[in-house]
């Protein structure tokens, strides 16, 4: 015990640098702990039941909640499958639960409060470092355990050893390749390419235009001034989930309205790429591919909901607001042999948001 | 209960061991296996001390025991798989659809197992809790600077953790499959793509092929009841190992000094009282979890990469980085040499990044500019670190900029206004918002330091006003009580650095660096008061006290003279005067038992 009051002096002879910090040289001096003040319960020893009976009331308050809780378990099924009951199981369950736990928590901090004793202990704190001894006797260790391996003197096992530790994590970290497909899975020549994988939508020439999701076909007539219409490629449908029905629909889902024909600004390209005023863009914003889902008829703008990108229909799906930055892409239509919308190609650039190999 | 029975066998036998022959017993048996007893020796009775906001961190901690087992509950009738199914359950609008496995088994848990969507709530709402109990704690733990020596690295660990949360939230955001979630993994998607050189791929790889795949919600599952909690709770350990080692920070107040803990034992008080707490946490968020909704994901369905719902949100956490999203201008893609460099994602991403590595690494900062190798114990009052507290508002303006910007819709369609015009507004107020908070909060901080040293010196108003002789009227300034005249004084301070050349006789430009930040730092401080300046104000203020009091006596008296009542009593009845005494624990204010006649003996057990 001497011994460690000695070190304990050692220690506060370590002064730490203070850095900018000043010390005043006459500063106001701590007036010590105040008096103890005695709460009620200390005072009145009927303060003192009462603060008891109030702790128990809640314990036995939780029990009640805990027993209620049980039972409302039982008295509350989902059996005739109504949202009522759904809803009765929850908030009779919950409000018991809730009960007796909030009974038990306010119980509990109560009795700690009013009743334990509330007397002011003080503890020293010490300095976080260890003692001068200890780190002493620590650096020790670490040079006897040198001195015992040789690991500071014989350079060549330790680098080499670094080396391999370091390389033998790299044979894991291939490992996670195959968190994707490689080349030629599922009888897709290119399924382990992401880059060629986003440049190819199901569109492709002569593809019908459907309406989503029940994929019947439209009619040029049918695209009135004014609607809009929300459209995959007819052969989506042949696809199942198993086989990519959610992931192709991801990249072709594309919206299509009709204006009058001398609203369009068209460069001379783009000239028959819009049938009679109908126009067809890619629904997958250009921004981080959010569907463009939002049309307003009136100012024929496209907004999308999640960042709120604004496209101009009008004028070649351009970006006038928000943070996407390039148009929509457009999908070339046309009608066929009757009279229903198709694609008169695919798209020429990959949809969605850009990505680093894009160009 | 057996209070009874024990008093009895201690009356018995006074060599009892305590709490009985069985407890005793086994403790016993445990300590001659574990040395069990050093460590309740040292822990036992270890002191903390109290103050409101210490309770902070403790509704992170608690609310993350609801997560965890509610969670745990959870994963016994969650299904982690894409697999294509129909639902049959009790849900009469979803019956027969075709939609993924998680969502089924979603839904199921909501609809078909008793309480299930009570547990599911839980899960949810302690999510958002923990979350905002992190966050706040942060902000109570930077604004008194309880970061400093020796708790920096507490700190990065309790930001890791933060870091750790939001990645939990969000990986069980994305679990259930439905419409929301799947839009939101879209959003993840767009934006990793964004990442020059390794987008694209990293993308391919998290999805397991295009999006959305259908491995995601798998994988996400296994980070998150795996991979994640397993990190956040062995974080979680080092990080209250740390805090006992290091003992908690206190408020300065008398008696309570760099060197000491004043406080309660952790047994009883302590462990009663952060029990009780936990309870409270966990009942809290039970009752909103019985009464308010949170996701019905029922109501948007299974994820179709086509339908979305305008206003969509995510939760509250994900806001900010949403927000950024949101303010980017537009036209920011740069193509060059056949790669497409898209600015208008990483350059939110950025500010992000840089944003959240400064809250990361602002206590090596502060230690920099300070220079300040000791060790500091007492948590400052927000005020008497100005720059700090005026850095920690220009932080939270900015990041509830960026989390206002993530209901730009919803503000633009509630309050009608324009789209555009919002985020226009959000856009200047992200960069201008800082600057005047800085300003302003460094104004009032020194403006309140002010205030406090002229309390201290020249009392508080009493509100009583007294007509001099002369006809001057002056209001009576009340010394403060030295216990809590001792809570406003700071004794620290700082000089900000003079550079001096060094051996080479050169100045380096990082001490001209440290220099300018130094007097950024301190330019406003007020010098601190010295025990003759209190001393001074106290014996002057005493003189004056005594005079007024003695002139109005006097004008008193002769106010009862002239009434003729020359011996009625100066002062009314004293009202009895309750000093406010914050650092007692008892919510019983104690003044003096009304003495009435006792009813009769106490009946009930004690």
């Amino acid at each position: 015990m001497a011994n460690d009051d000695d070190s304990q002096a050692l220690e506060r002879a370590y002064q730490p640098s203070p850095g900018l910090g000043v010390a005043v040289s006459d500063p106001v001096q701590n007036p010590g702990l105040p008096p103890h003040r005695e709460r009620m319960t200390d005072k009145d020893p009927k303060a003192e039941k009462h603060a008891a009976r109030t702790v128990y009331t809640l314990f036995y308050l939780s029990l009640a909640g805990s027993i209620w809780a049980v039972a409302a378990y039982m008295l509350f099924p989902i059996e005739d499958q109504s949202l009522l009951a759904i809803r009765y199981n929850n908030l009779f369950i919950g409000v018991g639960i809730a009960l007796a736990l909030l009974c038990l928590g306010i119980g509990a901090i109560h009795w700690s409060k009013a009743l334990m004793s509330d007397k002011e202990h003080v503890e020293m704190r010490h300095p976080t470092r260890g003692k001068d001894s200890t780190r002493e006797a620590a650096i020790q260790a670490f040079a006897d355990a040198n001195e015992e391996s040789g690991f500071g003197r014989r350079t060549m096992i330790r680098n080499s050893l670094l080396a391999a530790l370091v390389a033998s994590i790299i044979p894991g970290v291939t490992l996670f390749r195959g968190l994707a497909p490689h080349n030629n899975e599922g009888g897709n020549p290119i399924s382990g390419d992401p880059v060629a994988l986003l440049q190819q939508t199901m569109w492709e020439k002569g593809q019908r235009l459907v309406r989503d999701p029940d994929g019947t076909p439209i009619r040029a007539a049918d695209v009135t001034l004014g609607s809009a219409f929300h459209v995959i490629p007819e052969n989506l449908s042949t696809l199942s989930h198993a086989d990519g029905y959610l992931e192709e629909k991801a990249k072709a889902i594309v919206l299509m309205m009709r204006l009058r024909p001398e609203q369009l600004i068209e460069t001379e390209e783009r000239k028959d790429w819009s049938y009679d005023g109908i126009v067809a863009y890619s629904k997958v914003c250009t921004h981080v591919g959010c569907p463009v889902a939002l049309y307003e008829q009136q100012t024929h703008h496209l907004l999308c909901p999640c960042h709120q990108s604004q496209f101009d229909v009008t004028d070649q799906a351009k970006v006038i607001f928000g943070p996407a930055a390039r148009p929509l892409p457009q999908l070339p239509i046309t009608v066929d042999a009757e009279g229903y919308l198709v694609a008169r190609d695919g798209f020429n650039e990959p949809v969605g948001p850009s990505f680093w190999e894009r160009h | 209960m057996s209070t009874s029975t024990l008093s009895k066998e201690d009356n018995k036998d006074t060599k009892a061991p305590l709490g009985g022959r069985f407890v005793g017993g086994a403790s016993n048996y445990i300590d001659e296996r574990t040395s069990l007893s050093g460590f309740v020796k040292e822990l036992g009775r270890k002191i903390f001390p109290d103050h409101w906001s210490f309770m902070l961190g403790e509704i992170a901690l608690w609310s993350f025991v609801v997560v965890f087992i509610s969670g745990s509950f959870l994963t016994f009738f969650f299904q982690p798989t894409m697999v294509e199914t129909h639902y049959t359950g009790a849900y009469a609008p979803m019956r027969g659809l075709e939609m993924s496995a998680a969502f089924e088994s979603a839904l199921r848990i909501s609809f078909d197992v008793r309480g299930g969507l009570l547990v599911r709530q839980i899960h949810h709402w302690a999510a958002l809790v923990f979350i905002a109990g992190i966050g706040i704690h942060m902000l109570r733990v930077f604004f008194t600077g309880a970061f400093r020596k020796p708790r920096e690295l507490n700190w990065v660990i309790g930001f890791v953790l933060f870091i750790l949360a939001l990645a939990e939230g969000f990986t069980g955001y994305s679990l259930p499959d439905d419409l929301l979630s799947g839009n939101g993994l879209r959003i993840i998607d767009g934006m990793i793509k964004g990442i020059p050189l390794i987008g694209t791929w990293t993308s391919f790889l998290i999805f397991g092929g295009e999006f959305p795949g259908t491995d995601i919600v798998g994988r996400l599952y296994s980070l998150h009841i795996l991979l994640l909690p397993l990190l956040l709770i062995a974080l979680l350990v080092l990080h209250l190992m740390l805090m006992i080692i290091n003992k908690h920070t206190q408020f300065a107040g008398p008696g309570r000094t760099n060197d000491n803990v004043v406080g309660y034992p952790m047994m009883p008080i302590y462990m009663t009282k952060m029990g009780g707490y936990l309870f409270l946490v966990f009942g809290t968020i039970v009752l909103i979890a019985s009464f308010f909704q949170i996701l019905p994901f029922w109501e948007y369905g299974p994820y179709d990469p086509s339908p979305i719902s305008a206003g969509t949100q995510p939760d509250w956490y994900i806001g900010f980085a949403d927000g950024a999203l949101r303010l980017a201008p537009p036209h920011l893609d740069i193509v060059f040499l056949d790669r497409t460099l898209s600015l208008g994602i990483l350059i939110p991403v950025a500010v992000l990044g840089l944003f959240i590595v400064v809250v990361a690494i602002y206590p090596f900062l502060e230690a920099w500019i300070t220079g300040d190798k000791r060790e500091h114990h007492l948590a400052q009052r927000p005020r008497n670190a100005a720059t700090r507290t005026a850095i920690g508002v220009a932080g939270v303006i900015f990041y509830a900029v960026l989390w206002a910007a993530a209901s730009s819709d919803l503000i633009a369609t509630h309050f009608m206004l324009t789209m555009e015009g919002v985020i226009h507004s959000l856009q200047a107020l992200l960069f201008l918002g800082p600057i005047i908070g800085y300003f302003v909060t460094k104004r009032i901080c020194i403006a309140l330091q002010r205030k406090d040293r002229e309390i201290v010196l020249h009392g508080y108003e009493s509100g009583r006003i007294v007509r001099l002789p002369g006809g001057e009227f002056i209001e009576v300034h009340q010394p403060v009580d030295q216990y809590d005249r001792w809570k406003l004084i700071d004794i620290d301070t700082y000089e900000p650095l003079v550079v001096r050349p060094n051996d080479k006789g050169r100045i380096p430009w990082t001490e001209n660096v440290r220099s300018s930040l130094s007097r950024w730092f301190f330019e406003d401080r007020l010098a601190p008061l010295t025990q003759a300046e209190v001393e001074a104000a106290d014996a002057h203020q005493h003189h004056v006290t005594a005079h007024t009091d003695e002139i109005e006596a006097e004008e008193i008296q002769g106010a009862h003279e002239r009434a003729g009542a020359a011996d009625a009593p100066l002062h009314p009845d004293a009202e009895t005067h309750v000093d406010e005494t914050p650092n007692t624990p008892s919510s019983v204010i104690a003044t003096d038992p009304v003495k009435k006649p006792r009813k009769k003996k106490s009946d009930d057990s004690e």
